[in-house]
């Protein structure tokens, strides 16, 4: 991991509580990743996700800690990191088309109106809203709104786009479409991303690197878990991997037991130096427990070991 | 079916309403034909209601005849104590008018800045909590006092009660936008004036003219009160006279005609905030 085209540095999110204490979601929290990767933030609510992506964004401050994009850290929001809001965040006055072009005219101000409408249509085409230009939010699904929200992330060029569980608010057919539309978007256009998610078959589908959050207060990083499915996968095929279930297995035995017990189990767990699992690749791997592989089918997790 | 059907059934029900309302009124001011007997000097000396045993309140008829007579000649001015009920309702039309749109003037900028900065709402909260009970009347003497004009003496009264609703309207608004969109507005670097006009604005305007059409009906409701003690002209003015005159019918055509202008000015209002409010 030499290229860090994103670095959390250190980052630590206090809140005051009451009488006078603080409570610390999470601190001491580092984390890289290169250019043009697609990373899946996984854990339980209250890890404090959302504050990792708001800090990302600009939207929060960490209270310790910096951020550094592209060579620079970063101070407040920028238009080179957008974001996709878990509520679509489309502003209800507007029409589809006025609120891609909303983004598009506040990236680029000095762009004549029929330039701007261009761009932003060129985004609505990309989505699929081709026709529905002219519509208001009120008049579109759920799924429509997060395309919205999608093309307007992407009209501006961000070098990264930020997801908050872009998809959590969808019903299963129209995530899978938009997780389609996502992945092919971003590879075809090379774009970083950081996606926040519930669900483990869409990091799985969409991430190149998985992170994984214990649970909060006192959150931390606990793996970063490399996905071992090619980079053209199918969502059809996916589950034929022969790699697929350990990685799987893997992410819920850490969702569902680990993410509670790790910081006790692991204290002397190094926030700097986060061990990086690499599924079916043995003599690289930092294991699981005892008691996960037993649970485990034998030969579905070939390169686990403990 | 149902929709039309409702509002055509609404509307006959309104109608047999009013029609037993006038009837009712009609019996109820009904001359009693009973009189009694006395000098012819001393007769002269009384009104119809002991000479011929007329009802001393105006029937629907009186009122009708009355009220025909006005809207012939709405604009007529034959001097300070008589003038048509056109030019009477148009002085005070101008003065709510001023006097509302000034408090617009100060209300939502003011409302706008309170609303961004909580630092301005908390510390200007006591002196509106303070203010804002106070009837408008209340500021009267104050106001000739400093004013010395009846007139604009006036003005200002609209113009302080007015002013509330909308302000505190405004501050609730501003205040009550979605973060999502203030989020929105943030991460495409927006600045604050813009971030001000296209999404804080947009947002708050329906809770904004809520305030304003809250607004607009008090101001009516002031001004005939204000009008009654500043004198001189306008339709409070008016309704003042007529009652000094004796004249029920005058005042009960006036009554009539503040109703139906304060419904105008509601429908106005509610127009606008129909025309500003969006679907989520």
């Amino acid at each position: 991991m030499t290229d860090k085209f994103i670095s959390i540095e250190g980052i630590a999110k206090r809140y005051p509580a009451a009488g006078g204490a603080t409570t610390t979601v999470f601190e001491n929290l580092w984390l890289s990743m290169p250019r043009g990767e697609f990373a899946c933030v996984i854990g339980h609510s209250g890890c404090g996700k959302t504050t990792v992506l708001n800090v990302l964004a600009g939207l929060d401050a960490p209270s310790e800690g910096a951020v550094i994009v592209d060579g620079q850290a970063i101070s407040g929001t920028s238009l080179d990191r957008a974001v996709i809001f878990q509520s679509h965040a489309l502003l209800p006055w507007r029409t589809v088309l006025g609120n891609v072009a909303y983004a598009v005219s506040s990236k680029w101000r000095r762009w004549d109106r029929a330039r701007v409408k261009a761009h932003a249509q060129t985004f609505i085409d990309l989505v699929g809203l081709t026709g529905s230009e002219h519509k208001r939010p009120s008049e579109l699904s759920g799924g429509m709104k997060q395309r919205v929200g999608i093309a307007r992330a992407l009209s501006i060029t961000p070098k990264i786009m930020l997801m908050d569980e872009p998809f959590s608010a969808l019903d299963a057919l129209t995530r899978g479409t938009l997780q389609d539309e996502v992945r092919r978007i971003c590879l075809e256009t090379g774009q970083t991303a950081f996606m926040i998610t519930h669900d483990v078959d869409e990091a799985i589908y969409l991430a190149d690197k998985i992170f994984l959050m214990t649970n909060g207060p006192g959150a931390v990083l606990a793996e970063v878990v490399e996905n071992p499915l090619p980079k053209d996968r199918g969502r059809t095929d996916l589950h034929r991997h022969p790699l697929y279930y350990a990685l799987r297995n893997h992410i819920i035995d850490f969702l569902v037991t680990r993410s509670r017990t790790f910081t006790t189990e692991k204290p002397d767990h190094d926030p700097r130096n986060v061990p990086v699992v690499q599924i079916g690749k043995p003599g690289l791997t930092i294991a699981a427990s005892d008691e996960q592989q037993q649970t485990r089918t034998p030969g579905t997790s070939p390169g686990l070991t403990a | 079916m149902t929709t039309s059907s409702l509002r055509l059934r609404a509307g006959v029900v309104s109608i047999v309403l009013l029609a037993a309302f006038l009837g009712i009124w009609h019996l109820a001011t009904r001359s009693t034909g009973t009189t009694a007997a006395m000098s012819p000097e001393y007769a002269k000396l009384m009104g119809l209601t002991a000479t011929q045993g007329k009802s001393a309140m105006p029937g629907p008829v009186d009122v009708g005849a009355q009220l025909w007579e006005h809207l012939k000649r709405p604009f007529y001015d034959n001097g300070p104590n008589d003038k048509g009920l056109g030019i009477q309702l148009g002085y005070s039309i101008a003065r709510v008018g001023t006097g509302y749109l000034l408090a617009v003037l100060v209300a939502i900028p003011l409302g706008f800045l309170i609303g961004m900065s909580p630092l301005l709402s908390k510390a200007l909260d006591p002196f509106i909590q303070v203010l804002k009970p106070i009837s408008p009347l209340a500021w009267m003497p104050l106001a000739l006092y400093t004013i010395k004009d009846s007139s604009i003496s006036a003005i200002f009264v609209i113009f302080i009660c007015s002013i509330w609703p909308m302000l505190l309207n405004t501050v609730f608004g501003v205040a009550g936008v979605r973060k999502e969109w203030i989020n929105v507005a943030r991460t495409l670097e927006v600045g604050t004036f813009r971030r001000a006009f296209t999404v804080i604005l947009p947002a708050a305007a329906p809770t904004i003219l809520t305030g304003m059409r809250i607004s607009i009906g008090i101001a009516w409701l002031v001004i005939v009160a204000a009008e009654m003690l500043v004198g001189g002209t306008g339709i409070g003015y008016f309704v003042w006279n007529e009652w000094n005159n004796l004249s029920i019918t005058n005042v009960i055509i006036a009554i009539l005609l503040i109703g139906i202008i304060g419904m105008l000015l509601d429908q106005i209002l509610a127009r606008f905030t129909r025309m500003v409010t969006f679907p989520e």
